[in-house]
Order: structure tokens, then C-alpha cells, then sequence
């Protein structure tokens, strides 16, 4: 998560040191700045061990670690622990209630045996498709209408914001209210307008994209990255673009989204884990009781609503720890491939030679 | 989504760990058990007089242990966490179904000491709702209900369309599908009555019931979901769903009813005939004993009554601390004096109401006996009445999926396979047979090392 974490800084509030460290990395060299012999290397890996331990005489420094313990704790006992737990466990048979038994890598077999696995996997790619860019193209125009508001900014910022403090149990509930196919409020509203509205709740194609739209709802923290970005590109610069005789669109296009290319990158990567691992609302509207189980629609089986089942319903937690690494290898593998191919289109301020 | 809700969450445990809070704080997990004082109880609610004076009884057999009732539905993550943990309740409610999966992880007590010491007579249940329960031999759980299933009609639609509600005649199938088409209503693209409604994926059992087949195998080892009489039920009974525009509008539909309510399905004219529980006379008995109600029986091909039956049941989860006052328990709940008691109290409640009493199920025979002829009276409505006396005549008939070691898992493999049909993702053969690999598999992984 080195990559992200350190994009993921506001693109204003980027110090030159951070951004210079990013400028280093340029494509091809390793971990080091200068490509440098082995022999050298080593020395300069004993170096940085020796001024780390000197550094711990100084009282900034133990202060520092002091502030940072709270999150060194949590890390370690709350991701970490239970990471390395699952990690042994996957490759064990447990219920939950007898001891675990080894049983090699058999976990992971059944992961290319259980059709389920590709099913939901790709329930869960075609949802973040979906979502991320649409998510993320709705937020940015509702910030730049945002942006223009004078005066009641706060208010509006707080209007947007306020869906998002719904809980997703409840949006998963509102779903299959709002989205019934027969007297839901949305196919009533098509209704007037003529249009016939799909089975949203029931109709597997309509499953994902309902549950897309019913996202949306909280698009609103997204919002606010992108104002507090906008807010942030130079003034200066559309007076530039504006004497040199450019269109508002064309502004947009060559100002404001490099300007504000950072946060864009930002949302993706967060909304792409956030999809990835969506869950809460598919469970509650499809899995979430006895109910609503007797009618699970496969088209909602997303990646961890089948983990979780596996997990908690069927007790097969050795199996789930296996899926459970498995989605950990793709949110991984898409998100290194989302930071190489944004080095081209991310700009970071103090990042020119 | 800024924040991923998991990053939310680990700030709020870490600060709570930093508060020195961790050991009381919810992160660590789900804590069933009070202090080892407290007799403890999961899955039960204390919804009406049936539960209530019935619990007061329990709590005068436990010997001056506090009894605390967790009410809420049972909740599967909730009971394996609190076992997992070594702290789980001192007695579990559950669905009689999920009973053989737990029992054969070695999470509840088998009660074959408790029945014992007891002294329970086992004669007096009902045969379907024990063998539900049990497992190789072993008895589980104790029934805590007998949900029996009949025909419910809207019979002002049934007189419209020129028909009678022993017109509905479940072993005729050609004739059931005719009339399914005839009793429906749509107006423009909107289907607006159900005319009949299979209740499938949750009655599935019933249709296979009816047809001559099973699901499983009497010892619940060997699956027989694509069995061809399993595929031909699951077959027709999506068909009457098809026939009434697709399960899109018709689930629409069937969501927007107001069960509960004064505006149920059959006060607004919503359906046409449905097999149902019998808790939903009790319920139309009390928010509308004004509707036309039409009542019969669902019979199989040959034309003898078929009754789908389910219940939950009390069972003792492995690690309980109190399994002697668990028996206990147990006992005084499941008890006839207990539930005759609980059936007055609660006719009295109702009749006060001005509704219907029509009657309890309670899955002891003697109990209902003496309900029926005792507590139970004409309410002089004599669709009511008549609805009443058919669920008492079918008990007997009732039949249960027998207890398997895959419980749960056993029981989706089904339920999703009926839902991709009725989805239109696969055909009824292509479902059952993905369906019993799955159910098999399960099977065969959860009875590993058993004899």
C-alpha cells in the first residue's frame, strides 16, 4: 500500500520532500534513488540502521513514536494479527468450534473448484466498473457546481455530506423499497414520464445496476475531496487560459483536471478498494435474513457476501481465509496497475524538474 | 466513500484499546453469557401471550436462577461466534432445520440424558417436528412450534370469476394452471393479482412432497435433488409463476403486500389462493375478520392432504453452564400444562381484542388436544371456523425434510436453485442438478469422520 498511501496526501498539501520522493521513483529504478553497486548498497543500508537508532536519543523523535503508538497498536493487533491469523488458518479445515486441522493448500484448490468464486468475482468487477467511474463523474460535477456557490457553501457542503452518515443497512433496505418493480417511488416517477421501469429487485441485470444507483446516495464525502481541490487551483491560471482566448470547457480540460488530477486519483484508488469489498447493502437487501436469504438473487452474490456466507453460514472459515487472501491479491494487483498507469495523468505540485 | 468503512471501524477500536476499553468494548467479539448466575436464552422473542406465560412458568423451574431472554430472531453468526468463544447461551431457539448442521459440528448436546431425567415422553410430540430434530439416533432439539401449511383463498375473486374454493384443487395440475391464469389480474404491463401463488423457493418442499418425491434421503446422507420428480416439481411450479408475467413482476408484487396490516393481500383482492402457515389465519383473525376467506386443503396428485410442517425448537449448545437447568427449561416450555396455560391466556387477550382466536400448534399432541377441545371455540365466522378445523384434521398428515448434517448449507443449495430459475438464468434441470452437486458435496464434507 506504499504507492497509494503516498499519493493519497491532498495535492495542495504536498510537501516538497514527499513529492520529490515520488519524483525519484521515476520508472525503472528500484527502491534506491541511483541504481548503485551491491557492496555499496549494504553500506548505505547499515548507515540509515545506525542514524535510525541515533535518531531514538532524539526527544522529537520518541515523542513522534509516542503520537504514532495509538496507531502502531491498532495496526498490529486489529489488521495485522488477525492478516497473519488468516493467513495460517487458510490453510486449515475450521468450524469454529473444533480445533483447526491442517489441510495444505486444499483451500485454495477449491477456490478454482467453486463456481462461485468466478461468479462473484465478477459481479464485483462489473459493480466497481460501474460505480467508480460513475461515482466519481457525478461527485466531480456536483463540486463544480458546488464550487461556484457564494455564500451558502456550508450549508450546501453539509447537505451533500448528510447521506453519507446514512447507515447501509439502511440504504440496502431503502433499495428495496425505492427500487420494487411493481410500487417503488423510482418506477412510479418513470411512470409519469412513460417509461416502463425494469424489475430492479428481482431482474438479474437490474440487480447491479439498482445497487449502483442506491450507492450514489453517498457520493458525498467524494464531493468534498473534489471541492476542497477545486478550491485549490490557482486563480491565476484561468486568467492565463482566459487571455489566451481559451473556452470554459477548454479551461476545464487542460486546467482544472490536471490541477485537481491528484484527488481524482486519490477517490479512484479508495472508491476502487471501497467497491471491491462492497458488501453491507447487497447483504442486507438480498442475504440479511432468514427472509430475504430464501429469495438470494445470484446476481447480488458480491465477493464478500459469498465470503461471508462461507464464513459465518456455513462455517467453512478455513475456506473463507483462503477467498479472504484472494481478494487481498486482486484489490493488490489493481491498485498497483491503477498507480503505474496514473503516473502519467497525476500531477503533483512541486513535482517539476 | 472517502474513508472505507473498515478503516473507520479499527480507528474506533484502537481508541478504545488506547481507553483501556478493549475487554469491555464490542470490538472483541459477541458476548452471549452474563455472570454464571444468569440463565441465559437466544433466539426467542417475547411477542405474545403464547411466549410470555410460558416463560414465567420456565422461570419457576430453574431453581432460582436468573433467567435473562435475549429476544431477537436467531441469528447464525451471532450463536457460532458466542460457541466459538466458549461463551454461549444456556439455550438456543433455532429453525428445526439448522438443528442436524450443528449438531454434527458437535455444537449442541445431544438431550437423550436430559429427555431421561425429565422424564420427557417423546410419544407426545409430533413425530415429524422430533425426527426434525434429530440426528444418528440422537435427539437435539425439542419442538417450540408446528407450523402447519393449507390453502388460503380470497373468496370474493374466486365468485368472481365464477368459481368456488373447492374449485382450487392442488392435485389437478392442468386444472391448477388454468386457474391460476383465469383468477390473475394486470392492468397494462403491471400484474395487480396473483392468481395463484406456489410460494416457492420457501414451500419448494411441499411441491416435491406432492409430486411423490423427496429431496433427500430418509438418513439425510444422500442428496436426490435432481431427481426426475424433484426437476418435474420445481418444472410446473415455476410455470404458474411464468404464466402470470415472470417472477419480476410477480415477486414486485408480493413484496408490495402489507402482511401485516389492515390492507393485507386478501383485504385488497391482491391474490387468489395460496398454501400458507397457519400463524396467518391468526393474523388476517386479528387485522381483518371481515375479508371472504376461503380455506382447503393442498393435496397431492393422488388427492390425500400433504402438510409442509416447520418450527423451531429448543436445543443446548455445547459450553452451555447450565445444562441441568437447560433440561429444565426445556421441559417446562415444551410442557402441555405449560402450553394449555399459555393458549387460554392468550384466547382471553384475543377475545378481549375482538378478534379470532383460532387456535395453537404447538407440536405436543397432547397440548393441541386439549387446546382444540378446550380453549379453542366457534368464532362464528364460519370461514374462520372451517379454516381452523382443517389445520387441526392435517396434523397429523405433517412431514418435515429430515435432519441432515449440512443444515443450512443442505437447504440454499435448493432455495438458490429454485431462485435461478425462477431468475430464468437455468432450466429446473440445470439448477437441481448444480444444486445437488453442491448439496452432495456439502453432505459428504460435513459427515467426514462421522460413523
Amino acid at each position: 500500500m506504499a504507492v497509494p498511501d503516498k499519493t493519497a496526501s491532498p495535492p495542495s498539501g504536498a510537501e516538497p520532500a514527499a513529492a520529490s520522493d515520488v519524483t525519484a521513483k521515476a520508472p525503472g529504478t528500484e527502491h534506491t534513488p541511483y541504481a548503485r553497486p551491491p557492496a555499496d548498497r549494504a553500506a548505505d543500508r547499515r548507515e540509515r540502521a545506525r542514524r535510525w537508532r541515533a535518531s531514538w536519543r532524539r526527544r522529537e523523535t520518541r515523542a513522534a513514536y509516542g503520537f504514532l503508538s495509538p496507531w502502531i497498536f491498532g495496526f498490529v493487533v486489529l489488521t495485522a494479527g488477525p492478516m497473519l491469523a488468516t493467513l495460517y488458518l487458510s490453510f486449515t479445515d475450521y468450524d469454529g468450534i473444533t480445533a483447526p486441522q491442517g489441510v495444505g493448500t486444499a483451500n485454495y484448490q477449491q477456490l478454482f473448484e467453486d463456481p462461485d468464486v468466478a461468479k462473484s468475482l465478477m459481479n464485483t468487477l462489473l459493480f466497481t466498473v460501474l460505480r467508480v467511474p460513475l461515482s466519481m463523474a457525478i461527485a466531480l460535477a456536483l463540486a463544480v457546481l458546488l464550487v461556484r456557490v457564494g455564500r451558502a457553501t456550508g450549508l450546501f457542503r453539509t447537505l451533500f455530506y448528510l447521506p453519507v452518515m446514512t447507515p447501509s443497512v439502511a440504504v440496502g433496505i431503502l433499495f428495496l423499497l425505492l427500487f420494487n418493480g411493481n410500487v417503488g417511488l423510482i418506477n412510479t416517477v418513470l411512470g409519469f414520464a412513460g417509461v416502463d421501469g425494469p424489475s430492479w429487485t428481482t431482474d438479474g441485470d437490474w440487480i447491479k445496476p439498482g445497487l449502483v444507483l442506491t450507492q450514489l446516495w453517498s457520493v458525498g464525502s467524494t464531493v468534498i475531496i473534489y471541492l476542497a481541490a477545486l478550491k485549490n487551483v490557482p486563480q491565476d491560471l484561468y486568467e492565463a487560459a482566459e487571455i489566451d482566448g481559451v473556452g470554459r470547457w477548454q479551461a476545464f480540460v487542460h486546467v482544472t483536471l490536471p490541477q485537481i488530477s491528484g484527488a481524482l486519483f486519490f477517490t479512484l484508488i479508495v472508491n476502487t478498494i471501497a467497491s471491491l469489498q462492497t458488501f453491507t447493502e447487497a447483504y442486507t437487501a438480498f442475504f440479511g435474513s432468514a427472509n430475504s436469504q430464501t429469495y438470494g438473487n445470484d446476481a447480488a452474490l458480491f465477493y464478500v457476501v459469498h465470503l461471508f456466507q462461507q464464513a459465518f453460514q456455513y462455517m467453512h472459515l478455513g475456506y473463507a481465509s483462503a477467498l479472504a487472501w484472494l481478494l487481498f491479491l486482486v484489490i493488490l494487483v489493481i491498485t498497483l496497475l491503477q498507480a503505474k498507469f496514473s503516473k502519467r495523468f497525476v500531477y503533483y505540485e512541486g513535482d517539476q524538474p | 466513500m472517502a474513508a472505507p468503512p473498515g478503516r473507520t471501524r479499527r480507528a474506533a477500536c484502537t481508541l478504545a484499546a488506547v481507553l483501556g476499553l478493549l475487554p469491555v468494548s464490542a470490538c472483541g467479539g459477541v458476548s452471549a453469557a452474563g455472570s454464571s448466575g444468569t440463565f441465559i436464552t437466544m433466539g426467542f422473542g417475547l411477542g405474545d401471550a403464547i411466549a410470555t406465560s410460558r416463560v414465567d412458568d420456565a422461570r419457576k423451574a430453574l431453581d432460582g436462577v436468573e433467567l435473562q431472554v435475549n429476544e431477537g430472531a436467531f441469528d447464525e453468526q451471532q450463536f457460532l461466534s458466542a460457541v466459538a468463544a466458549g461463551d454461549p447461551p444456556d439455550v438456543v431457539n433455532m429453525d428445526r432445520t439448522l438443528v442436524g448442521g450443528y449438531a454434527a459440528r458437535g455444537a449442541l448436546l445431544p438431550l437423550t440424558d436430559c429427555l431421561r431425567r425429565e422424564d420427557i415422553d417423546l410419544e407426545k410430540y409430533q413425530p415429524s417436528a422430533i425426527e426434525e430434530a434429530t440426528l444418528d439416533g440422537a435427539v437435539y432439539a425439542m419442538p417450540d412450534s408446528f407450523d402447519n401449511r393449507i390453502l388460503l383463498m380470497d373468496a370474493s375473486v374466486l365468485r368472481k370469476a365464477g368459481h368456488s374454493p373447492s374449485d382450487v384443487d392442488t392435485s389437478d395440475w392442468k386444472g391448477l394452471r388454468r386457474l391460476t391464469a383465469e383468477l390473475q389480474e394486470r392492468q397494462g404491463r403491471k400484474l395487480t393479482r396473483i392468481g395463484f401463488d406456489p410460494k416457492i423457493p420457501e414451500f419448494f418442499p411441499l411441491w416435491v412432497k406432492a409430486n411423490g418425491g423427496s429431496l433427500i434421503s430418509d438418513d439425510g446422507r444422500t442428496a436426490r435433488l435432481d431427481s426426475p420428480r424433484v426437476v418435474e416439481a420445481l418444472s410446473y411450479a415455476s410455470r404458474l409463476i411464468e404464466v402470470q408475467g415472470g417472477w419480476g413482476k410477480f415477486k414486485a408484487l408480493r413484496d408490495s403486500f402489507d402482511q401485516f396490516g389492515r390492507a393485507n393481500q386478501i383485504a385488497e383482492h391482491q391474490v387468489g389462493a395460496y398454501p400458507m402457515e397457519d400463524w396467518y389465519l391468526s393474523v388476517l383473525g386479528d387485522t381483518s375478520p371481515e375479508v371472504d376467506l376461503g380455506s382447503g386443503y393442498f393435496k397431492d396428485r393422488d388427492g390425500e392432504p400433504v402438510n409442509y410442517v416447520s418450527g423451531t425448537g429448543w436445543a443446548i449448545p455445547k459450553g452451555s453452564r447450565h445444562v441441568k437447568e437447560a433440561c429444565a427449561f426445556i421441559e417446562s416450555m415444551t410442557s402441555t400444562r405449560s402450553w394449555v396455560k399459555a393458549a387460554k391466556t392468550k384466547a382471553k387477550e384475543v377475545r378481549g381484542n375482538d378478534a379470532y382466536y383460532t387456535g395453537d400448534f404447538s407440536g405436543n399432541r397432547e397440548a393441541d388436544r386439549i387446546i382444540e377441545s378446550e380453549v379453542w371455540k366457534p368464532t362464528g365466522e364460519k370461514s374462520f371456523d372451517e379454516a381452523t378445523r382443517r389445520l387441526y384434521d392435517i396434523q397429523e398428515s405433517g412431514f418435515a425434510v429430515p435432519a441432515n448434517a449440512a443444515g443450512t448449507e443442505f437447504k440454499q443449495a435448493w432455495q438458490n436453485a429454485c431462485n435461478r430459475v425462477l431468475s430464468g438464468e437455468q432450466t429446473p434441470r440445470q439448477a437441481l442438478e448444480q444444486a445437488q452437486r453442491e448439496a452432495q458435496s456439502a453432505l459428504d464434507i460435513a459427515n467426514q469422520g462421522r460413523k
